[in-house]
């Protein structure tokens, strides 16, 4: 019997809303009590005043096994999770294959055990993420699938989509949607403006992300499915997202670090480390997203981790393949958040960790007595500059190369195992 | 001397002075062109390389000619045919022709941004000579020096730039340009061509011609680009002359002696008239490719003088 006591730590509690100088006592790799008395033996953790928190459950990582084993494996992405803070990935299924089959998913889930971190697994909504057939959505929940989406690709057959999402119903199964409008957004590298048009990068209008999410949200009406919209990047978008929360529907929405802290005219002189699908916003767009997150109507905030190797980016802007890694700079991005953007470590707790524990049905999220030991000890203030070589992903490509950042991992436990960080 | 850009790859990156230092020295050039012996020896033991991963005649031949004409050695490759095809990246292919020691390179590429990261990679000038939808630095000098020489001053004039605004790099790299200078601006055309944001940029817009010429100084067509079109921009070729193709009942609505320019190819009974195209008191067409070999001389020449001197000053061991 293992317990380990720390002590002296901030408390980030996302559920109570707190953050409090206290005690949190582990026991067999569960949380066993907030500010209680240590029994003898157990091995004391002296926290120094700094932040303990639940760790992270990051929703929507990319690894590239199978397929892209190169860019990211699951040993990688488990050892840049642990020194993140992540405790649980929630992985994507746009590999190579897709994740479409129970077949395919056990063969994940074995590979998966390759990681120091819990991995959990969505699989495709259609079959090959075609877009023509759905997948075996009963089998795949039976064997451990937490959610069903087809990724970046718009399902754009509007009656097999609404079919997909009344099957997946009766079952109780999650869609996640990518609610972009397919054809506005074809060849898009960025946002329809200004910086655009003098860069001339090819463009999309901000309002594809309000047609995408009006004919989703149309659709979850119809078919009182389990729906959540994997980013929502735009103010204009969030009237419908609440229209939808008001009328009941079964609805969360997320959002990337990125677009909560980099606009459009970071891209500069065409840095393709800043190309991301959706592309990045306006300034006023991130600013009414951070509101979005405070008020509780973006749910979820996840670094949407997307590895790509150095061929994939040394290319011209709009030729280059989007996505950044983020398991590693998901926390010190979000410090950001802390420190500037009014939000408090509880909020962005509830963001990273209680909500998308809800959604998926995940255990973690909680400091509160029974629910797992997974957790992050951090220092939210230490400040340091990112060297992108340092980061333990196979793949290298961040925007925050170079950028000062706060907010440093002291600590990372799943189940009361330490997964990453010395001596406290 | 005023010029001290290391590579031409926009407008955005030129001040006025430079711009002005560039003209003026386009104007001995454009001298030196009308003689009979047309050799100057400026770039004498230079190579020069011109990399076009598009397909391009009168570039391409403008800049040969005005790398011919200052001495140095000018090679045309056309990567668009060649090892593009094999897999070859950009870089690649930019570090490949770099090891060969140019000392000048002319780079035209169908994605924006191509040129700025192929410049990044070389250790000689680059010009840029037309990067996607994105910047043709050496088009919109020219237009300024044929504007200068037609009007008498390159300042508060009003100026209609009309067509493919959306597709086009020469709009944007004229719109910076002569924004700098200091002139009135018009954007003209259907709404599908105006590219987003364009509200934000220090223009008018119009989608009425003849409203939008009225008492221009200077109009400039501009090509409907048909190879970046993918489909529907606008219903047909018929309806787009008619309401935006320049012919002399519109451009009556300009200034009695605005000029008429096109920066070619130009796909007449589309955007511009025949007759107006050759109409030799008001358009200046000819003018503009004549003006095309100056600017282009009086480019390299200046960033081969920059490059020279960045060059003594670093075996000289002086720290930049």
């Amino acid at each position: 019997m293992t317990i380990l006591h720390f002590t002296n730590a901030r408390l980030i509690d996302p559920m109570a809303q707190t953050d409090a100088t206290g005690s949190l006592l582990v026991r067999d790799g569960v949380i066993a009590g907030i500010d209680a008395e240590a029994p003898q033996g157990a091995t004391v953790i002296d926290c120094n005043g700094r932040a303990l928190a639940p760790g992270i459950i990051d929703w929507g990582v990319k690894i590239g096994e199978p397929g892209e084993r190169h860019k990211e494996s699951f040993r990688s992405a488990g050892l840049a999770a642990a020194a993140g803070g992540v405790t649980t990935i929630v992985a994507r299924p746009d590999t190579l294959p897709p994740i479409d089959t129970p077949e395919s998913l056990e063969f994940v889930t074995r590979r998966a055990a390759d990681a120091a971190v819990n991995i959990r697994h969505m699989a495709s909504l259609t079959k090959a993420r075609e877009g023509r057939e759905m997948v075996e959505i009963g089998f795949l929940t039976d064997a451990g699938a937490v959610a069903f989406t087809d990724g970046v690709r718009q399902v754009a057959d509007t009656r097999l989509l609404s079919r997909c999402m009344t099957y997946a119903r009766g079952l109780g199964a999650l869609i996640v949607g990518h609610p972009q409008d397919a054809g506005l957004s074809r060849g898009a590298a960025a946002t329809g403006g200004k910086f655009a048009s003098i860069y001339g990068i090819p463009a999309v209008s901000p309002m594809a992300e309000v047609i995408g999410l009006d004919r989703d949200l149309s659709l979850v009406a119809m078919t009182g499915c389990r729906w959540h919209a994997d980013q929502i990047t735009t103010a204009r978008a969030l009237p419908a997202l609440q229209r939808a929360r008001d009328a009941g529907l079964d609805v969360t929405a997320g959002i990337s670090i990125h677009h909560l802290t980099l606009n459009e005219y970071d891209v500069g002189d065409y840095r393709t480390f800043f190309r991301f699908t959706p592309p990045l916003r306006s300034e006023d767009d991130r600013l009414a997203m951070v509101q979005a997150v405070a008020d509780g109507l973006i749910d979820v905030i996840a670094s949407f981790h997307t590895p790509q190797d150095e061929e994939s980016k040394r290319l011209p802007f709009e030729a280059a393949a989007p996505g950044a890694v983020g398991l590693q700079t998901l926390l010190p991005a979000a410090m950001r958040l802390y420190h500037q953007g009014g939000l408090s470590l509880p909020q962005l707790w509830r963001a990273m960790s209680l909500n998308p524990a809800k959604r998926l049905g995940l255990p973690g999220g909680r400091l509160a007595p029974g629910a797992p030991a997974d957790l992050v000890l951090f220092d939210p203030d230490a400040p340091f500059v990112l060297d992108r070589f340092t980061l333990l992903s196979k793949s290298k490509n961040t925007p925050f190369d170079g950028a000062r950042m706060e907010g440093r991992v002291l600590g990372t436990w799943v189940a009361g195992r330490r997964v990453f960080g010395g001596a406290a | 001397m005023s010029f001290r850009a290391r590579h031409l790859l926009g407008i955005d990156h030129l001040s006025p002075p430079e711009i002005v230092t560039l003209l003026d020295l386009a104007e001995d050039y454009v001298a030196l062109n009308r003689r009979t012996v047309k050799h100057a020896d400026t770039l004498a033991g230079m190579t020069q390389i011109n990399m076009f991963f598009e397909n391009s005649t009168r570039t391409q031949a403008s800049f040969e000619l005005a790398g011919k004409r200052l001495g140095a050695d000018v090679m045309n490759m056309s990567v668009a045919h060649s090892s593009v095809k094999k897999g070859e990246t950009l870089i690649d292919t930019a570090l490949t022709l770099n090891a060969m020691q140019p000392d000048l390179l002319v780079v035209r590429h169908p994605n924006s941004g191509a040129v700025n990261l192929l410049a990044e990679k070389v250790n000689c000038a680059v010009i840029n000579a037309g990067d996607g939808r994105h910047e043709h630095p050496t088009q919109a000098l020219l237009d300024a020096l044929t504007i200068r020489r037609a009007k008498g001053r390159l300042h508060r004039l009003t100026i209609a730039i009309c067509g493919d605004i959306a597709n086009s790099r020469v709009a944007r790299s004229n719109l910076l340009l002569l924004g700098k200078m200091e002139n009135r601006l018009r954007l003209i055309g259907p709404a599908t061509l105006m590219p987003a944001g364009a509200g934000e940029m220090g223009v008018e817009l119009f989608e009425d011609m003849r409203e939008g010429l009225r008492g221009a100084d200077v109009v400039m067509m501009l090509r409907l680009q048909k190879e970046r079109m993918d489909g529907g921009f606008i219903p047909s070729e018929r309806e787009y002359f008619h309401r935006f193709g320049l012919d002399a009942e519109k451009l009556a609505c300009a200034a009695p002696d605005a000029i008429v320019m096109h920066p070619g190819p130009m796909n007449r009974g589309v955007e511009i008239d025949g007759t107006i195209a050759d109409d030799i008191n008001r358009s200046v067409i000819q003018d503009q490719v004549e003006m095309g070999v100056a600017v282009r001389m009086a480019a390299l020449d200046l960033l081969a003088r920059n490059l020279r001197a960045e060059r003594g000053r670093a075996a000289a061991g002086v720290m930049v």
